[in-house]
């Protein structure tokens, strides 16, 4: 499964022949990877393979050394910001949020692409702002400060913040992390609803390779910047591929309650004798 | 934690053709009006108050032009020029010290920190020492100012500009140019330097209208720029950059443009009145805490430094009878106080 593989026309995200880098340290070199559209796709890899890298780079907050990142076939660079802020939502890894800044006001600056100079301030982001509060589930938090929330609920306000944008994109860089397993799974089950529901498509940068797995459906395994496989869960999560990505040995059984694939790494005593291939 | 909160209430008129509308908070509107209306008082007393004695009336006719020959003389030229340069370069620091804190997002973030003021000390005691006049001693001020602003920003830049490091960065040119001044007031003579170090403190004595007017074009360019389309990307900025960059903001080319405005504005400032302290470091923060509102608080911090500089030089000039004081003495007691109460009271409630 190549990249070659996806009709261009079906993705309005896509990498063209990245090359991504910190200073100096490059990350990736040639990654071309295309979103599928509708789709809630899930990169997944070990640590330092560059996944929020990448989500970086697709939503422009950094600039690929060298190819480009396709939106809707043109690059993303030169569109102008807000449009692009109309188009394509992120939740990055961290965020502040003000001291005392209280729940409504907080998603309300989602609404900033879509306002102007003169109509700061309409019925119709009043709205949105309420719809978003109520997807997520924090209608009830909206007059609590944001600093006062658990971790948990402050992650759905954030959400609502990229929700209010209302964009047909959305990316989220590790949204699970710091969270316990429940709430892992209730932000999950959040992003399972707006891709389904809502017909969003979804970018998603997960650690858990089970869980995406169970909500995923389009993955794309990247190790040391290059992707290894790319497809439906079902075709992808193989044994050989989690040997390749994680150099671990391991079983996959379909999952007794959805029927995805389920990884289970192999007994310490086995990791021994079972032979590990190397990936690259 | 107590949070004492005033909903943002929706004003939404109609124009003509499509629709505007905007939010508004009462409490900051009522806050700017209050800190402007103490300015404009403060400013009528201080032109009424002096050797010529005027009533507010007196004053305010003779600002109309209809005052008696002598009362249009003593209002119109010889006491509006100060009166005007003091709320302009209150303003300005105001605007700058509000626009430098929410940039690098800390509250310390000010030029006299930032070693902006330090720099345009050094560009006036530079001409000094060469022996030149008091309008090219403006002139180094503002050449000092932006140059150091545009090298600290050029050394703090690395891909982007960084908050943590432009601090840094500042704080070590404050210091070294702290050094340089010291220096080169040891080399000018008795003289110069006693002006030199009246010019430091900070002093509106025998402001005209030519201190005055760089900095009113200045402010009359910038401020309709920097309120009307920079302080709601600055709100975005402070979820951080990634965020900011999400909702549609250009982070880069903000920052560096309302940097530069910053540094020229406290430059110009100092160019019309000398380094006056801690105007820029504590206007912003009564704002805030006027308002409690989040953000910049631009234009309430504007009113709050021309009312927190108008009402000093007031003081200045007649606190201590037969003998005037340089405002920048004031200025640091009077705001430095003012903050410090504000902050013992708050700690009391429980807040910060």
């Amino acid at each position: 499964m190549s990249p070659d593989d996806q009709p261009a026309a079906s993705s309005r995200l896509a990498g063209h022949d990245l090359t991504l880098a910190y200073d100096k340290r490059t990350v990736a070199t040639h990654l071309t990877v295309a979103v599928p559209d509708r789709s809630f796709t899930v990169i997944v890899g070990p640590n330092a393979c560059g996944k929020s890298t990448l989500l970086r780079a697709l939503s422009r907050t950094l600039k690929p050394t060298a190819g480009q990142v396709l939106l809707d076939g043109r690059d993303i660079a030169t569109l102008p910001a807000r449009q692009v802020a109309r188009t394509l939502g992120l939740l990055p890894q961290s965020s502040t949020a003000p001291d005392g800044i209280t729940v409504s006001e907080l998603v309300a600056r989602g609404r900033y692409p879509h306002q102007g100079l003169l109509r700061q301030w309409s019925p119709e982001d009043e709205r949105v702002v309420a719809e978003s509060m109520a997807a997520t589930g924090v209608a009830d938090l909206a007059d609590r400060t944001v600093d006062e929330l658990s971790g948990g609920q402050r992650q759905r306000v954030w959400i609502a913040m990229a929700l209010a944008q209302q964009t047909p994109l959305l990316l989220l860089d590790e949204p699970t992390t710091y969270l316990d397993l429940a709430h892992q799974l209730d932000i999950l089950d959040l992003c399972a609803t707006l891709h389904q529901e809502q017909g969003r498509t979804l970018v998603a940068v997960l650690h858990d390779l089970n869980q995406a797995a169970r909500y995923a459906t389009h993955l794309i395994a990247l190790r040391a910047g290059t992707v290894l496989a790319e497809g439906p869960p079902a075709d992808v999560v193989t044994p050989e591929l989690v040997r390749r990505l994680f150099e671990l040995p391991c079983r996959v059984i379909d999952d007794p309650e959805t029927g995805a694939p389920l990884v289970i790494p192999a007994a310490r005593r086995r990791r021994d004798v079972l032979p590990v291939i190397p990936g690259r | 934690m107590t949070v004492i909160r005033f909903g943002s209430r929706s004003g939404t008129g109609r124009g003509i053709g499509s629709g505007w509308s905007f939010r508004y908070r009462p409490r900051s509107l009522a806050a700017g009006a209050a800190t402007a209306l103490t300015a404009l008082v403060v400013s009528v007393l201080s032109l009424g108050s002096g050797d010529y004695p005027l009533s507010p009336a007196q004053v305010l006719s003779a600002l109309a032009g209809s005052g008696t020959p002598a009362e249009d003389f003593v209002v119109d030229q010889l006491r509006l020029p100060r009166v005007v340069t003091a709320l302009v370069v209150g303003a300005a620091l105001a605007l700058a010290g509000a626009l430098f804190q929410s940039l690098v997002r800390n509250p310390l973030g000010s030029p006299d920190i930032l070693g902006f003021t330090q720099g345009a000390d050094t560009g006036a005691l530079l001409v000094v020492v060469a022996g030149g006049s008091t309008l090219a001693l403006a002139e180094g001020a503002v050449a000092g100012g932006v140059l150091t602003g545009a090298a600290v920003c050029a050394l703090a830049w690395r891909g982007g500009l960084h908050s943590g490091r432009l601090v840094l960065v500042g704080i070590g040119a404050a210091a070294m140019l702290t050094g340089v001044n010291g220096y080169l007031l040891t080399r000018a003579s008795q003289m110069d330097a006693a002006r030199a170090v009246l010019w430091l403190t900070g002093s509106l004595d025998g402001s005209g209208w030519g201190d005055a007017l760089p900095l009113l074009i200045a402010l009359v360019v910038l401020v309709p720029a920097v309120l009307g389309g920079c302080s709601r990307p600055l709100h975005l900025l402070e979820l951080g950059d990634d965020t900011a960059t999400a909702l549609g903001v250009r982070v880069g080319p903000l920052r560096l443009a309302l940097l530069a405005a910053a540094v020229l504005l406290a430059s110009l400032a100092a160019a019309a009145a000398g380094p006056v302290s801690f105007v820029a470091l504590t206007a912003p923060q009564l704002a805030r805490r006027m308002t409690r509102a989040l953000g910049p608080n631009l234009a309430v911090s504007m009113a709050t430094g021309a009312a927190l500089l108008v009402t000093a030089d007031f003081a200045a000039q007649h606190a201590l009878p037969g003998r005037q004081l340089p405002v920048g003495v004031v200025t640091g007691l009077l705001g430095g106080g003012y903050l410090a109460w504000l902050l013992a009271t708050e700690t009391r409630a429980g807040r910060i």
